[in-house]
């Protein structure tokens, strides 16, 4: 009978001390030090005028910005679609981001560094209409093999509606990005083989008033 | 959108050009950059100490001195720098503002001063970094309540025409006002403290008479105690009434804490002369008498300390109502524990649980009486052990208490504070605007991703009214799709505009179909579409291309989105009220399509971009 009461009133005991150990644990304190052991510092300053089409002043004013929001050096996946998404505040622009990284990160590494980013930007910005049509193929060729499928634009192009949000007018269907493949494929896919080729795109696009406009459109943005 | 990520909008805007082949409609015309000046530096030269930066770091925020053209005031031709006459150790989180959006207090600072600068640099302070936002708001408090304090003293010698009623009362509230105020303190003082003497001498016993034994001394000298009770009763009930009187709300002052303990400790006198003569109640009579302690508590009007402990007991009562239930629930369990190890033993006084609570806690507490004893083993066993963690129950936390008392304090009224922050918090998080001209650049990159995708943005209210139409125009289908087969999903990039000049092929709508009152996002930003006339001009070309399937989907949209606004609500009734929407020939009577709807509106069309 005693071992009984003493085996109850050590379980009993060890439980208050459970609870007087939970009760006492509540500040404690986590302590995540992310220490960004990664920096970066990008090639001289005569290098990226040379490999890019920027001046010497542009190329100051966007190292200037790009360090003041990436102190590091070096911008990673999730610090670009949090920045990114920022200018879409009503859609989800996660997914175009991640396009968009894949495409600025030309080597692959998982992260995008100032060469990176002003090698995009000097194509986008400064390049030839054939240049940026291959920058833009090249972002929706997401496997990078050099075609197009359907599967990719499908993906590409639901990313660009996600932006959107769910307000819009009209309201956004389901089919609307299928659809919106379907026209594109009937515009670009000369060969009807259900892929589009390089060359098929650029030669479709050249010949597109609508598309060689509007490419001309941010000449001037920086 | 915050400053830094401005930084970004250009990447944001090239990267733009990714959606330009999927486009289904022509892109609007980027915003132009006016301003094309290089990037300068300024000097600014604020008391001798010169700070420089960009001209564009000073410019995000156009709403403040530094942004706008104020600073000109200041600007020295001879040493081409502006000068500022001010401090610059405050300056310097000024400056850093500006560069890196948020703004700190520092801790050295004195809070007047600080906010003298920020006002004369036109920064409003409710934009202080939450890192700071606490410190800052506390020591504004602090200032403040001085500044009213030392208000008060100075309004007490400025107002000599109080009336009499005004005069008491302060008199009563501040002794040091007045010679007479002083005599009343002390002499209510004194008798407080006869009066609490009286109460406990009565109960002495006083040394023998012939007739009894050790008599208390109230019951040897009741008439000299009686008397001394009625002194002390009178000067209270004088005083009671006359701060009844001189209150300047009544009713507020009858509820407060100190008038209760004031009537507590007189009735008890008064009740005992209603109720001399019976002898029944004698006994609860006796019990009043013990609130005649209660006396001892107006001490607390000449004490300010205890006015501040009573204040931190009644703020720290939840830590204490909770050191309090642990310790109940450890009394428990050791009882139950004690009483089933002693039960055994026989003459044992653990008679039931109850009756060991007794000797949990006096073994827990350390006291150790002795009355009650474990005999058996496991009771003695189990009576360490409650001692042992009786010391570690009890005596661990009273320090932490008693060191909580101000970490819980301040604490609490923090966290208050801190939620009547946020309420206002969120309201006021409306940083200044940054230039318009990265606005209307953001505009005109959300725009393209409209144009690209042939789809608006539009607010909340405005999206459920469209879904519910949408769901309503679900019945009359049958014709609809046969026209509209091929683009149902896509109605336009002209969408908006042509649903203004729509047609009716449907018999059963409403003539004037153009936007219901609420469809107008009257809350959205308008930009002038500077390329109408161009983008008409493809249009009604492309209109005639009947298998122009890549283009325009208008002429399908349209009819599309004639249907839609079929559920209109009474506000059809002025279709050309709307003076934003551009000409008013917006009914034509046919279904007809092309160019003739399309040119009549080409003037002075604003197309609306939801407010981002």
């Amino acid at each position: 009978q005693t071992v009984g009461i003493v085996v109850l009133v050590v379980a009993s005991i060890k439980l208050l001390h459970i609870l007087g150990i939970i009760n006492f644990s509540e500040d404690s304190v986590e302590d995540e030090l992310e220490l960004s052991a990664v920096r970066h510092r990008p090639e001289g300053l005569g290098q990226l005028e040379a490999q890019t089409r920027f001046s010497r002043k542009e190329l100051q004013i966007l190292y200037r910005g790009f360090k003041n929001e990436c102190p590091s050096g070096i911008v990673n996946e999730e610090t670009f679609k949090d920045i990114y998404a920022q200018f879409f505040p009503q859609g989800d622009a996660s997914t175009y981001a991640h396009f968009l990284f894949n495409a600025f990160d030309t080597d692959h590494n998982g992260s995008v560094s100032f060469e990176d980013f002003v090698m995009g930007l000097s194509i986008l910005l400064r390049g030839t209409i054939q240049e940026k049509l291959k920058w833009a193929f090249n972002l929706y060729d997401i496997n990078k093999d050099g075609y197009i499928t359907k599967e990719e634009m499908l993906d590409i192009m639901k990313a660009i509606y996600d932006m959107m949000g769910k307000c819009t007018y009209p309201v956004l269907k389901e089919e609307t990005p299928r659809q919106h493949v379907e026209v594109f494929f009937q515009k670009m896919d000369k060969n009807k083989d259900g892929v589009v080729t390089i060359d098929e795109f650029i030669d479709c696009c050249q010949n597109d008033e609508n598309i060689m406009r509007s490419m001309h459109l941010f000449e001037n943005v920086l | 959108m915050a400053t830094g990520v401005a930084a970004w909008l250009p990447f944001a805007r090239a990267a733009a050009i990714g959606w330009m082949p999927v486009a289904s409609c022509p892109m609007p015309v980027a915003p132009r950059d006016h301003r094309r000046r290089q990037d300068e530096l300024i000097i600014l030269n604020v008391s001798g100490r010169r700070f420089q930066t960009w001209r564009t770091t000073l410019d995000r925020y156009p709403d403040t001195l530094l942004g706008s053209s104020e600073k000109d005031f200041f600007y020295n031709e001879e040493t081409k720098e502006y000068f500022f006459d001010r401090d610059p150790d405050a300056f310097r989180s000024i400056l850093n503002f500006y560069r890196t959006g948020k703004l700190h207090f520092p801790r050295h600072e004195c809070i007047s001063a600080y906010d003298e600068e920020l006002t004369f640099f036109g920064i409003i302070p409710e934009i202080i970094g939450d890192c700071c936002y606490e410190e800052y708001k506390d020591r504004k408090r602090e200032n403040l309540e001085r500044l009213q304090d030392d208000q008060e003293e100075n309004k007490d010698v400025k107002l000599p025409h109080m009336n009499f009623r005004q005069t008491m009362w302060r008199a009563f509230e501040n002794p040091h006002t007045s010679t007479m105020a002083l005599v009343f303190y002390y002499v209510t003082g004194f008798f407080i403290a006869i009066s609490v003497i009286t109460n406990v001498v009565e109960t002495v016993p006083c040394g023998s008479t012939p007739t009894q034994k050790d008599m208390p001394c109230g019951e040897r000298y009741t008439v000299a105690f009686f008397c001394m009770d009625t002194a002390c009763v009178m000067i209270f009930t004088v005083e009671y009434l006359l701060r009844l009187f001189a209150a300047p709300s009544r009713y507020r002052f009858m509820r407060s804490v100190m008038s209760i303990i004031d009537v507590v400790a007189i009735l008890p006198y008064y009740i005992g002369l209603v109720m001399t003569d019976n002898e029944d109640v004698s006994g609860a009579f006796v019990t009043l008498r013990v609130f005649r302690v209660f006396r001892i508590f107006k001490f607390s009007r000449h004490s300010q300390g205890l006015r501040i402990l009573g204040y931190t007991l009644k703020s720290c009562a939840s830590e204490l109502g909770f050191l309090l239930f642990s310790l109940t629930m450890a009394i428990i369990i050791f009882a139950t524990v004690m009483f089933y190890a002693e039960k055994g033993s026989s003459s044992s006084k653990f008679t039931s649980i109850p009756a060991s609570f007794w000797y949990t806690i006096v073994t827990m507490t350390t006291l150790g009486y002795g009355d009650m004893v474990p005999k058996t083993i496991a009771g003695k066993i189990f009576g360490s052990i409650c001692s042992l963690s009786g010391v570690l129950v009890i005596a661990l936390p009273v320090p932490v208490i008693v060191s909580n008392f101000s970490r819980i304090y301040h604490q609490n009224q923090r966290a208050d504070k801190r939620r009547a922050q946020k309420g206002t918090n969120t309201g006021e998080q409306k940083l200044p605007k940054s230039a318009c001209l990265l606005e209307s650049q953001h505009h005109h990159l959300l725009h393209c991703l409209e144009k690209t995708t042939a789809h608006e943005f539009v607010d909340e209210q405005l999206y459920e009214q469209n879904y519910v139409e949408a769901v309503m125009q679900s019945f009359p289908a049958a014709r609809r799709e046969s026209v509209s087969s091929r683009d149902t999903a896509t109605p336009t990039c002209c969408g908006r505009r042509s649903k203004r000049n729509t047609t009716l092929p449907i018999a059963a709508l409403q003539p004037g179909v153009n936007q219901q009152g609420p469809l107008q996002e009257l809350s959205a930003i308008h930009i002038q579409c500077a390329d109408r006339p161009s983008r008409s001009t493809s249009r009604s070309k492309l209109n005639l291309k009947a298998d122009d399937v890549g283009r325009l989907n208008c002429k399908g949209g349209r009819i599309t989105t004639a249907i839609v606004s079929l559920p209109s609500p009474p506000a059809l009734t002025t279709p050309d009220s709307d003076n934003l929407r551009g000409p008013p020939t917006r009914r034509p009577p046919l279904p007809s399509p092309g160019p003739s709807i399309q040119t009549t509106t080409s003037s002075a069309n604003v197309v609306k971009v939801s407010a981002l």
